[in-house]
């Protein structure tokens, strides 16, 4: 299965509004998105408190993975986003 | 008359009758489920009322934070895997309300067993599922009350949901029985302005109706009071709201006294903003944010035009800029740093430059470049600072790159404890109270339980903070104070009274601080300075200045 490992750059973690922006743009991938921390179980990623309770910080490394057609855009995009600071960038409806 | 204390959020005073949050209704004993299909959609349609209701408050909401937090409330209450436990619930024999309290009870042990920040979520959760149980028994959900009267509002914490939708008119004050200083409330209230008082026991014993006062500095709360003593608060309140609208200029006490008024930027964009807040110069540049998330460090040019524009927003003024503060806790692609077990405590801040000292080799001769082509009063100083060594060496390469002023900044009781000698190398200090607290009483920043032990009122820490002004006094140079504790306005008289001779915070805290230290004579501070330091906590501190 593709996956991509990432690590978390928004400096509160993947909390409030960088998990919010992530769970929307999980929900949004034409294929189901499965994110993980270390040992723990796989969560998935369309889902805020799943994604909540994973407790990632900054600097925390999760593995995303997803499978069928456009997976690999998907996962791509999606761990682009991971990696920004989405604390430091300007709220979309700001 | 009865007094509780909590724990101060947001400044300010308000008075008026007491009143509750709506109560959540108890739930019904289990009942059977005949028609499996009717009642997952009963459930499924109470969570998205409760979705629905989140985001038409949202939209109506005025304030981008408030609108975020309760999109991100909707969020939870819209989960997949939530809908997908109900419905399990439901198939396994269990009523639409009990399948949302039991779906919403597992999240809630995942939120508590995880502590810290998640902890303080639970509330929001709570909040969701008393909603969703109101509208599926048909209820009204649970909020705020609309007694077409100024009130007091008291709950055990308030979620997102209800903080949206006070009306100011009517709600003058906060007062939660739970809730820490980052909850929720807190950070809610200090957006709205609404003076704040959490973590006050006994609030909820109170009954409705009763007259009460909050003072959002000290978190003492006083109930059972004469509607002359509520109305002798609020006459208090909109004086200091006006001494604030009014205030303007140069920071100073109301004998003359100077404490320079300086505003924390991280962008050209934050200094625009500086400028026209009336702020007398920037006291912190933090230069990180162009480092971040970087491969590669960013070249002499586009570092040159990063500054110069910060300095060019701030001509004719002083511009503190910190060279650049990262390593460990905020690792930096390109300085390719191996784990460390104890990151705040590792190679970061100035101690990047004893294995990359070409990386701040070049930024100093960044500014010194953008320097030269505006005409702000430019300043440099160093993050992280130990020894009287490590300020020398630093001191000596600012000077090298052509800079006329070179400081360190206080952010480790070590550099506090020997101040007078680092101002013997050195032009000026600037006090970081974050890092300097967290140092100070060895809890970390980022966990949420420890926030008493950083509290910018612990004496403790006062005491570093008046060693650094008694050595700024002894040598005549420039002690500065940035981060939290200069932007509580109860505070400034006690840092001028320190021998703070400036403070730097964000824009929209300068006003309160300006007015709040134009309200006090000089000797006035220096008497507060010497009550607060020989007070036993932060809570006798915040009372003696009140």
């Amino acid at each position: 299965m593709p996956t991509r490992t990432v690590t978390v750059g928004s400096a509160s973690g993947l909390h409030a509004r960088p998990a919010a922006l992530f769970v929307q743009a999980a929900a949004a991938a034409p294929v189901k998105v499965t994110i993980q921390v270390g040992e723990k179980r796989a969560v998935p990623a369309n889902s805020m408190l799943s994604v909540l309770s994973l407790g990632a910080k900054k600097g925390t490394e999760v593995v995303l993975a997803a499978e069928g057609d456009g997976a690999d855009e998907a996962l791509d995009s999606l761990a682009d986003l991971l990696a920004r600071d989405l604390d430091a960038e300007e709220p979309a409806n700001g | 008359m009865a007094e509780l204390t909590g724990i101060g959020v947001s400044a300010g005073l308000a008075g008026g009758p007491l009143l509750r949050i709506a109560a959540v209704p108890a739930l019904p004993e289990p009942a059977p489920v005949a028609d499996t299909a009717a009642e997952v959609e009963k459930a499924f349609a109470a969570l998205a009322e409760v979705v629905a209701d989140l985001g038409r408050r949202a939209d109506r909401a005025t304030d981008a934070t408030v609108a975020e937090v309760l999109r991100a409330e909707a969020m939870m209450a819209d989960d997949p895997m939530l809908r997908e436990a109900v419905q399990e619930g439901i198939e396994g024999g269990t009523d639409a309300v009990h399948a949302i309290d039991a779906a919403f009870a597992t999240h809630r042990a995942a939120f508590e067993a995880a502590g810290g920040y998640l902890a303080e979520r639970v509330a929001d959760l709570d909040d969701l599922r008393n909603r969703a149980v109101a509208v599926c028994l048909g209820r009204p959900m649970p909020g705020v009350p609309q007694p077409g009267h100024p009130y007091v509002l008291a709950a055990r914490d308030l979620a997102p949901a209800d903080t949206a939708d006070l009306d100011p008119q009517q709600v003058v004050g906060l007062i939660t029985a739970d809730g820490g200083p980052t909850s929720h409330t807190a950070i809610l209230a200090r957006a709205l302005g609404l003076p704040a008082v959490v973590s006050c026991k006994g609030i909820l014993d109170v009954e409705d109706g009763t007259l009460v006062t909050l003072d959002g500095t000290t978190g003492v709360v006083e109930t059972g009071v004469s509607a002359e003593a509520v109305d002798a608060v609020r006459a208090k309140a909109s004086e200091a709201a006006k001494a604030i609208a009014d205030s303007s200029g140069p920071g100073r006490t109301s004998d003359g006294h100077a404490v320079a008024l300086l505003a924390n930027v991280g962008s050209g964009k934050d200094a625009t903003a500086a400028a026209s807040a009336d702020a007398e110069g920037v006291g912190l540049f933090r230069t990180e944010l162009l480092f971040l998330d970087r491969t590669r460090e960013p070249g002499l040019d586009e570092q040159v035009a990063a500054y110069r524009e910060v300095f060019a927003a701030m001509a004719g003024r002083r511009v503190v800029i910190r060279t650049l503060d990262a390593g460990a806790d905020k690792p930096l692609p390109f300085l390719h740093q191996d784990g460390e077990p104890n990151p705040a405590l590792g190679v970061r801040g100035l101690r990047i430059a004893r294995q990359r000292p070409d990386v701040l080799t070049t930024q100093l001769a960044a500014i010194a470049q953008a320097a030269i082509q505006t005409d702000a009063d430019v300043w440099v100083m160093a993050p992280m600072v130990s020894t009287v060594a490590e300020a020398a060496e630093f001191a000596a390469a600012v000077h090298a790159a052509g800079l006329p002023k070179a400081g360190v900044m206080i952010e480790v009781p070590a550099a506090a404890l020997r101040a007078e000698k680092l101002l013997g190398v050195v032009d000026f200090l600037s006090i970081g109270t974050n890092d300097l607290s967290q140092y100070t009483f060895a809890a970390d920043r980022q966990v949420g339980t420890l926030a008493e032990l950083l509290d910018p009122w612990q004496p403790a820490l006062l005491q570093l903070i008046a060693a650094c002004g008694a050595a700024g006094k002894a040598t005549g140079k420039s002690v500065g104070v940035c981060g939290e504790a200069a932007s509580d306005p109860a505070l400034a008289p006690v840092l001028a009274g320190l021998g703070i001779t400036s403070l730097s915070m964000s824009a929209r805290a300068l006003p309160a601080v300006r007015a709040s230290l134009a309200a006090h004579t000089l000797a006035e501070c220096e008497r507060l300075a010497a009550a607060v330091l020989d007070a036993e906590d932060p809570a006798q501190a915040r009372k003696l200045v009140s």
